[in-house]
């Protein structure tokens, strides 16, 4: 293992983090729910009546972000990924599958889960970030994408 | 003028939450997968994304540990299953095999397809289709615990 100093930024990851966990914080405090976002994207695929317009608030919320950031910060928001359309595809049905199957992802389980101590969570995220480690291994080093 | 505030308030948490994403580096897929890349030149910012957001998320978890309905008077949606299954297991494992192909989770990606990116329109177009596979091919996977 070596370590790309180059492009170690632990002051904005940090304060990054801040914010996501002050956001995870007021949304069980405010309105007692957990900030997972797969859970709150899957649950308008079976819309229910009084469960849809909090769900589409947090979600206008997060599409609106590089907007703000662009106007508060003058961040250039998301580099555009330079993989084929359907490694796109693939990778999008395995993240919307296994998050859905697993009841979480990296929101839901990695930042509300780990921060109520909880061990499902806990299991969770170990295995999703080995996985993660492992795919990674396999597409750069081996296959060489 | 109560539901008003609502959205507001769950708008500001998705906004909030985007921002963490885009200043701590989650939302730039070369960053993530450069993050689960343990094996080359390691970027170990990420680390400190999850820090800052347990930090934070401890103690809103913790006060709201004390409570019995949420600040705005609705109930506490926590969830209540402790056991660790397969499904959660092996759906952890299918997410972050897609999670490392193409850098992507659920967040970020709502948060790039803010930004106006084709590809995050087409990463959530298959999440939402294998949400929806996952629901209906194993529906019942939540009874099963």
């Amino acid at each position: 293992m070596q370590i790309n100093w180059l492009a170690f930024t632990p002051g904005p990851a940090f304060f990054g983090g801040i914010l996501l966990g002050i956001a995870a914080a007021l949304f069980v405090i405010l309105h007692g729910r957990i900030l997972g976002i797969s859970g709150i994207v899957s649950g308008l695929l079976s819309p229910k009546e009084g469960d849809v317009h909090w769900r589409l608030s947090i979600l206008l919320g997060l599409l609106s972000a590089p907007f703000w950031a662009s106007l508060l910060f003058d961040l250039h928001t998301v580099t555009v990924i330079d993989a084929d359309w359907m490694v796109i595809i693939v990778a999008g049905l395995l993240v919307g599958f296994g998050a859905q199957y697993g009841s979480g992802c990296t929101s839901g389980h990695g930042i509300c889960g780990l921060s109520r101590l909880s061990p499902r969570s806990l299991v969770a995220t170990a295995c999703f970030m080995s996985a993660g480690f492992l795919m990674v291994f396999v597409t750069r080093h081996i296959l060489g994408f | 003028m109560r539901r008003h505030f609502q959205f507001y308030s769950q708008y500001l948490i998705g906004v909030l939450f985007g921002l963490g994403l885009i200043i701590s580096g989650m939302s730039n897929p070369e960053k993530v997968l450069s993050f689960l890349d343990i094996t080359g030149a390691w970027d170990p910012s990420l680390i400190f994304v999850m820090v800052g957001a347990i930090v934070v998320g401890l103690g809103g978890f913790y006060l709201v540990s004390k409570r019995s309905k949420a600040f705005f008077g609705g109930a506490l949606h926590i969830p209540t299953r402790t056991a660790v299954s397969r499904p959660l297991v092996i759906g952890s494992l299918i997410f972050g095999a897609g999670w490392g192909i193409a850098g992507f989770c659920p967040g970020p990606a709502i948060v790039a397809l803010g930004a106006g990116h084709l590809k995050a329109l087409i990463f959530v177009l298959a999440m939402l289709a294998g949400m929806a596979l996952c629901n209906r091919f194993f529906t019942g996977h939540k009874n099963l615990v």
